[in-house]
């Protein structure tokens, strides 16, 4: 199965991985961003927010569009100054030393901002000379990043020829040129097809494996759920919740949900007589969610009680349903 | 099947962590460009040679002829030798117009080079003067171009002259920051048209470099006397002709710095405020 890794990126130039306890990269307390608006108003995208990201880590925000993940993230990466509370990198504060946290950072932006006309080589090429590595070095990097994003065989082409997926994992091979400590991914496989998605998180998962840090944002629990070691849900500005997968589902649903559903107008009368079924239910334009500790235990009740949906699914729990309990909202509308 | 993805590099990574001072940041943002103008320099040097030299020949010897033999401008001077450093300097301008508009635009929504620069060590004020650098490197070549076929064409009559490249460039790159100002707030590229047609244009007819301005009505005369151009055009004709006098030349290089300090400082502002997201 291969060699084994004999470095972990991101562990030069740091502070070495000896501490037993996992060493703070990232912290933020009361973080806030505001913008200014016409006539003077102000616009919060982000209200007050506190997080620890620990080295070696994979923390992810999951929320909603606009839910101020992005705005988050650029922060942390340090394009986005910060209006009030506190953030710091490393030691270091955004507002005064951003140009020093960015040589340590490796940032997937949600655009990927290659440039087309370029091929894919020199793309890693211009960007490794932003930090001033010598040629020489970046040759060899980009040889070793384009293989491990499985692009090697493309390097002399144009961007342009590029499918979204390859051009996505291309900006993942760019951000990791300066073998950055924190790997900063803003919604890595939006817009990617189911394929393209799996190719982009094998590629993460292996990073993970390596050791690197890894913040991410997304609107896909099943993202979170497979890349995530602790997450933090994010809705209108602030943290609904926090933990790792298994602790937000336990704590804020149950161990299954019944998915029913019923002929349009019926649903209503159906709600009242499933209450007292399972623990909580849910109504959703489309469909009742009865929450309980054994789905077909809840479905047999309602059978008892006189119910005929017209489809009934017992599924396990998600972070889709934890999202859905703390803010009321679904997560992709 | 895990790969080692990076080689054991550690001095080199380490580096690139600590952030050079000075100008090496712009440095590298205008090595950036560097790159990508080896993809196109053969196309802009020949053009640059052949533009100054047809235009030379068109208004020096079919215009220049007619006009020369009513012997109207003033010192008697021929037509070719009084617009040959306006048009130096108009040049100039024009090419700090074009520098500091698509380059920028097409960095923010086209090619997305300046939303990747701002994730490394590049500040916006780096990226701004590093754009800047190769924009006046084009500004200097091509008014150098010119100028050699001006002399070729006998219109340099002093060695004063020399020092109309120096000018030259300091009024493009007035407009060339004052441009870079503007199109870094823009989204599309009709505010460029509007600036082509409706700045660039007049600037470049009324700013004395065709006819003195003498020629205009009074009331104009103020308006073209208040701009950048104009005390470009004048100080470059004033030194190529060899009829420069020091008082002239300290007001137009003045009031050259002070515009440049301006468009300086704008541009530094608007590239911050744009490229770290504060709007």
């Amino acid at each position: 199965m291969g060699r084994e890794v004999s470095v972990v990126p991101g562990s030069v130039g740091g502070v070495s991985e000896t501490t037993s306890s996992p060493e703070v990269l990232i912290r933020a307390e009361g973080l806030v961003k505001t913008f200014a608006k016409k006539q003077g108003a102000e616009f919060t995208a982000v209200a007050g927010i506190d997080f620890e990201v620990r080295r070696g880590e994979v923390f992810g925000f999951l929320g909603p569009n606009g839910a101020g993940k992005s705005t988050t993230m650029r922060m942390i990466g340090c394009v986005s100054p910060v209006s009030g509370g506190h953030l710091s990198l490393f030691g270091m504060e955004p507002n005064g030393q951003g140009p020093q946290i960015r040589a340590r950072l490796g940032v997937v932006p949600q655009e990927d901002s290659l440039d087309l006309e370029m091929r894919v080589r020199d793309n890693l090429h211009v960007y490794g000379r932003y930090f001033g590595l010598p040629r020489s070095i970046i040759r060899e990097r980009a040889e070793r990043l384009l293989e491990f994003v499985q692009l090697g065989d493309r390097a002399k082409e144009k961007v342009d020829s590029l499918s979204g997926g390859m051009k996505r994992r291309l900006t993942i091979a760019r951000a990791l040129i300066n073998d950055p400590e924190i790997l900063i991914l803003d919604e890595p496989t939006t817009g990617l097809d189911p394929q393209a998605r799996h190719v982009v998180w094998d590629r993460l998962y292996r990073l993970k494996q390596q050791g690197v840090t890894l913040i991410l944002t997304t609107h896909y629990m099943d993202e979170a759920e497979q890349l995530c070691d602790r997450l933090v849900v994010m809705d209108k500005g602030r943290i609904a919740a926090e933990g790792t997968p298994r602790e937000l589902i336990e704590q804020y649903a149950t161990r299954e949900v019944l998915e029913l559903r019923f002929p349009l107008g019926e649903q209503e009368q159906a709600a009242e007589k499933l209450e007292g079924i399972g623990q909580r239910l849910e109504l959703l334009p489309d469909r009742v969610l009865v929450y309980a500790e054994d789905g077909e235990a809840a479905l047999v009740g309602a059978r008892g009680r006189g119910l005929e949906p017209m489809t009934a699914l017992v599924r396990r729990s998600s972070l889709e349903d934890v999202f859905l309990h703390l803010t009321g909202r679904t997560l992709v509308d | 099947m895990s790969t080692q993805i990076l080689t054991p590099d550690a001095a080199a990574t380490e580096r690139s962590r600590r952030v050079p001072g000075g100008l090496v940041l712009s440095w590298r943002q205008f090595r950036f460009w560097l790159t990508l103008f080896r993809r196109t320099w053969r196309g802009t040097v020949l053009s640059a040679i052949l533009g100054p030299v047809m235009y030379l020949t068109a208004m020096g010897v079919g215009i220049g002829t007619l006009i020369d033999q009513n012997h109207s401008l003033p010192g008697g001077v021929g037509y070719l030798s009084f617009i040959a450093p306006g048009v130096l300097a108009v040049t100039a301008m024009q090419n700090g117009i074009f520098e500091g508009s698509f380059v920028v635009l097409g960095s923010l929504k086209w090619n997305g080079n300046y939303w990747a620069a701002v994730n490394t060590p590049q500040r916006p004020e780096d990226v701004m003067l590093g754009t800047a650098m190769q924009g006046l490197m084009r500004i200097f070549c091509l008014a150098l171009v010119f100028f050699c076929s001006m002399a070729g064409f006998g219109t340099v009559h002093s060695a004063w002259g020399l020092l109309a490249l120096p000018v030259v460039l300091l009024t493009g790159a007035v407009f060339l920051f004052a441009m870079m100002a503007f199109s870094v707030t823009l989204d599309t590229d009709q505010g460029l048209n509007l600036v082509f047609r409706f700045v660039m244009t007049p600037l470049s007819l009324f700013s004395g470099t065709f006819f003195p301005l003498q020629q205009l009505p009074g009331w104009m005369q103020p308006i073209a006397f208040a701009t950048p151009l104009w005390h470009g055009v004048a100080l470059s004709r004033e030194l190529t002709l060899g009829t420069v006098d020091a008082g002239s030349a300290l007001i137009h290089v003045g009031y050259l710095l002070a515009a440049l300090a301006l468009a300086y400082w704008l541009a530094r502002r608007n590239f911050r405020a744009r490229l770290y997201l504060n709007r």
